[in-house]
């Protein structure tokens, strides 16, 4: 018995074209929280991939308490005590929070169920490890923090003694958060041992003994938590510095561009997901409009960008109303939407570049001829033109088919599009969602010139660097309404969190 | 090692890839019908399916043999603008088996307009086209407003046409037989002309202007998609339903009017044939006409593409008039139909071994 719970050892991974885990080496000691960093891209899936047994590495080998192991598929990792808690939880939405903890194990006698037997260990479980659940709860009324809750609980139900945590607090709050350090530290006190993968460099400082990074598909190091700082990790991550505070000058309020007048939007059960909703955007600021992920937030920005219908209130912008006019008046008059998903609404995955940089305006006489006709020339110009200006970085420039395109270069490619729009009004919802640090910091100063040149910016977000760096104004909706409205330098984090739960609540 | 390179580029252009697949699909239905026909009669099995192949050449005479070349080019015009129906709103994410019933009507509408009312050709064919698109625009909107499946709403569509269809055209049919009156005649201005076609074929009087025509709206179905602002936002709300309405696409309009075009394109296409005089209607058939769906086989054999939809509509009629060369003295009747069905069976495979194709080249 060694000192590792597991070992992977200069692992090589390639695709076609790119080596994706290139000689890299991770060692998880027993009882120790271990913090896998790196940017998109970096290798940190690939990785976690390959010690999950669903991909195959070509050099390097996994040993498990010191003997080398062969994993081929999910089932091999299972029966190796591996387990993972999935970024986006893989739970059974109509199941109850115990059905979907023994989901797949479950004691059967004579195929009868045995589900006394199951809830007594369950709830042992929970009780040794701090997880408080409702076991009889159907998991699509439970909160996001008690549905990951089940998923540690899935994994400790199955014996797992190595458990994989994939970017865990991405969709959680700041309460949340915390709750989740310290089980994750109970955990390790059992003798847990867990890999954590984050590009959080607050909470793998809190939470980390030690941490791995990778860029680029190559080993940089594993530190001593204790003898870091976020500088020096993000330094190895990035391979540079990288300021951290976004640079901005104070906000001049002008003439307010988009007036909301009790908006309410259908949602998807009988709850309208949007009630009574009022606010104004002013040229030359940044509005925030965040909260938990699911408390009104996409379908406001649906019913303002006139992707739903409204149930009831009126949009005006510029003055004039645009309530009822289509998403291409909208669109032409001056709105422009960087949305939520890149690839349900903002692009044409199997288009080119080129045909994706003119979705918004194909129809202008300079890219067709009065007969219909498409100006390829003319779009290659101004596709290429773009291209440049934002630096999208693709494989066969214009004629690149997005599907090919990294996310955060299909980002950088929204973002051209809307912006180079010149809008008077620009919706940017979850912008910075699933890019890398410098692709982030590119699109945060994208945002601030935005409004430096006049512009009325409404950003939606749930990151909270974000919604504390960037926007002029913090507007924080819970369960469809506004609860609360701040200024970023007179508000904490904390404070946020619980106006984001509901814990308080001001009348706006 | 640079010439196994340069293979695998070779294999990885698409162009290249619909070739080779439409071609292995080809062979691959042509071993098992092959194989079918080996079990039924093991002597004629090779004399069968080289009468298939030969089709129009199984005469000598080269007279003879243009001729019937003529023929099948005839019915190969409106299995094309079937052909082009199904890709045009396969391109929109679409799948058109309502063709059959749209080409049912258009057959209905020229006919009965030719025979009830002695309307000249072109009226007849214009009928026809709004019918068809009738019918398409009709599955489009219970799709768009309604989301019922467009494959179950062309399918109920098809058994309504068909009925109606026999029942209208009962009022023109021969006293004597199931078949409709014949064209030349009773109502000859309702005979496309052939502008001299026709000697090109050793006489052949089915020969009209419809083949050159039917090429034309092969290559405008082209021009639409990959050159127009219509086709740019037929494919985007095909490929992405939700990104075509985030960019101001009018998505649901955009999914009737291709159900309508391509309904138009299946109506067309039944004036090609009936106008022509080569067939009559028979009122008492209980089948939809096979024509819509081999216009399926056809479009995947072509690669979905239009210009390569008149190689294949040609290639699928050209089996499929072979098929009545057969000896019906070795097979049963039905065998004609049932090698060519193996045949367009296979054709339908061409994007499974494009995709075969895609893995091998990427490993």
């Amino acid at each position: 018995m060694g000192e590792y719970a597991v070992e992977m050892l200069h692992i090589t991974k390639k695709f076609p074209g790119i080596v994706a885990n290139d000689d890299i080496t991770l060692q998880l000691k027993k009882g120790e929280i271990h913090a896998l960093l790196g940017e998109n891209g970096a290798g940190k899936s690939t990785l976690m991939s390959v010690l999950f047994g669903l991909y195959q590495a070509e050099e390097g080998e996994i040993r498990k308490d010191g003997k080398k192991v062969e994993i081929k598929n999910p089932n091999d990792a299972n029966a190796l005590g591996i387990g993972m808690v999935h970024q986006h939880f893989k739970l059974v939405e109509c199941f109850s929070v115990l059905d979907n903890i023994i989901l797949g194990s479950e004691p059967v006698q004579g195929g009868f169920l045995k589900k006394d037997e199951a809830r007594k260990k369950v709830m042992e479980l929970s009780n040794r490890y701090h997880l408080q659940i409702e076991p009889d709860a159907v998991v699509e009324n439970i909160t996001v923090g008690m549905q990951q809750r089940t998923e540690i609980l899935k994994m400790l139900y199955r014996d797992n003694e190595i458990l994989i945590f994939d970017e865990p607090t991405a969709v959680l709050t700041v309460q949340e958060i915390e709750e989740l350090m310290q089980i994750m530290k109970g955990l390790a006190k059992e003798g847990k041992s867990i890999l954590f993968i984050s590009h959080k460099l607050n909470e793998i400082m809190e939470v980390s003994d030690r941490c791995t990074v990778l860029r680029k598909g190559k080993y940089i190091g594993t530190v001593e938590t204790k003898e870091t700082t976020p500088e020096k990790l993000s330094a190895m991550m990035v391979g540079r510095n990288v300021s951290f505070k976004v640079e901005k000058k104070p906000a001049e309020p002008g003439d307010v561009v988009l007036d909301a007048k009790h908006l309410t939007v259908a949602g998807q059960n009988k709850k309208d997901a949007v009630q009574d909703v009022s606010f104004q955007v002013r040229k030359g600021e940044i509005v925030c409009i965040t909260g938990i992920d699911g408390n009104g937030q996409t379908e406001l920005v649906y019913g303002l960008s006139g992707l739903e219908p409204l149930k009831s209130g009126s949009i005006s912008m510029n003055g004039k109303d645009i309530t009822k006019a289509s998403i291409r008046e909208r669109s032409v008059s001056g709105m422009s939407h960087i949305p939520e998903d890149r690839h349900k609404h903002g692009l044409i995955l199997d288009y080119l570049l080129e045909d994706n940089m003119v979705l918004q305006r194909y129809f202008e006489p300079q890219f067709t001829s009065q007969f219909g006709f498409l100006k390829r020339k003319e779009i290659r110009e101004y596709s290429d033109r773009l291209i440049e200006k934002y630096d999208i970085r693709s494989g066969q420039g214009s004629s690149t088919m997005v599907r090919s395109m990294s996310g955060g270069n299909q980002q950088k490619a929204i973002i051209a599009r809307e912006i180079d729009k010149n809008p008077d009004f620009l919706i940017a919802v979850q912008p910075t969602r699933g890019v890398d640090i410098g692709a982030i910091e590119f699109i945060h100063k994208q945002l601030i010139e935005q409004r430096d040149a006049g512009k009325a910016v409404l950003l939606v977000s749930l990151e909270l660097d974000e919604v504390m760096d960037v926007p002029d104004r913090i507007l924080v909706m819970y369960e469809g309404r506004i609860v609360g409205e701040f200024k970023p330098d007179e508000v904490t984090v904390e404070e946020l969190g619980l106006y984001m739960t509901g814990a308080k609540k001001q009348e706006v | 090692m640079n010439t196994k390179k340069e293979k695998k580029r070779f294999l990885e252009i698409g162009g290249v890839q619909t070739v080779i697949a439409s071609l292995i699909c080809i062979i691959l239905g042509l071993l098992v019908g092959y194989i079918v026909l080996l079990f039924i009669n093991p002597g004629g099995a090779w004399d069968a399916m080289t009468s298939i192949l030969k089709n129009f050449l199984y005469f000598p005479r080269p007279e003879v043999a243009l001729e019937y070349f003529g023929s099948t080019l005839v019915k190969t015009a409106p299995l094309l603008m079937c052909t082009l129906s199904i890709l045009f709103a396969y391109k929109v994410g679409l799948f058109n088996i309502g063709a059959s019933g749209q080409y049912a009507v258009g057959a209905g509408l020229a006919l009965y307009l030719a025979l009830a009312h002695q309307m000249p050709w072109y009226v007849c064919m214009i009928a026809a086209m709004i019918g068809g698109g009738i019918l398409g625009g009709i599955a489009g909107i219970l799709k768009a407003y309604l989301n019922v499946n467009e494959v179950i709403a062309g399918i109920m569509l098809n058994w309504i046409s068909l009925y109606s269809v026999n029942m209208l055209l009962t009022n023109v049919k021969e006293s004597s037989t199931t078949y409709t009156m014949a064209l030349k005649t009773n109502s000859p201005g309702a005979l496309i002309p052939s502008f001299g076609l026709d000697r090109l074929f050793s006489n052949n009087r089915y020969v009209t202007i419809a083949i050159p025509l039917a090429v034309i709206i092969a290559i405008l179905v082209w021009l639409v998609m990959s050159k127009t602002k219509l086709g740019y936002e037929l494919k985007a709300t095909g490929l992405n339903r939700n990104a075509a309405k985030y960019a101001g696409m009018k998505e649901k309009r955009n999914m009737i009017l291709t159900m309508v075009i391509a309904g138009c394109l299946s109506g067309l296409g039944a004036a090609f044939l009936y106008l022509s005089g080569i067939e009559q209607w028979s009122c008492a058939q209980t089948a939809v006409p096979t024509m819509g769906f081999n216009g399926i086989a056809a479009a995947f054999l072509g690669g979905l593409n239009p210009i390569g939809s008149i190689f294949s509509a040609f290639f699928i009629q050209h089996i499929t008039s072979g098929g009545s060369y057969v000896d019906k003295m070795v097979y049963s009747a039905q065998i004609s139909d049932l090698i060519s069905a193996i045949i367009i069976y296979f054709c339908g495979f061409v994007l499974f071994f494009k995709y075969c194709m895609n893995r091998k080249a990427k490993k």
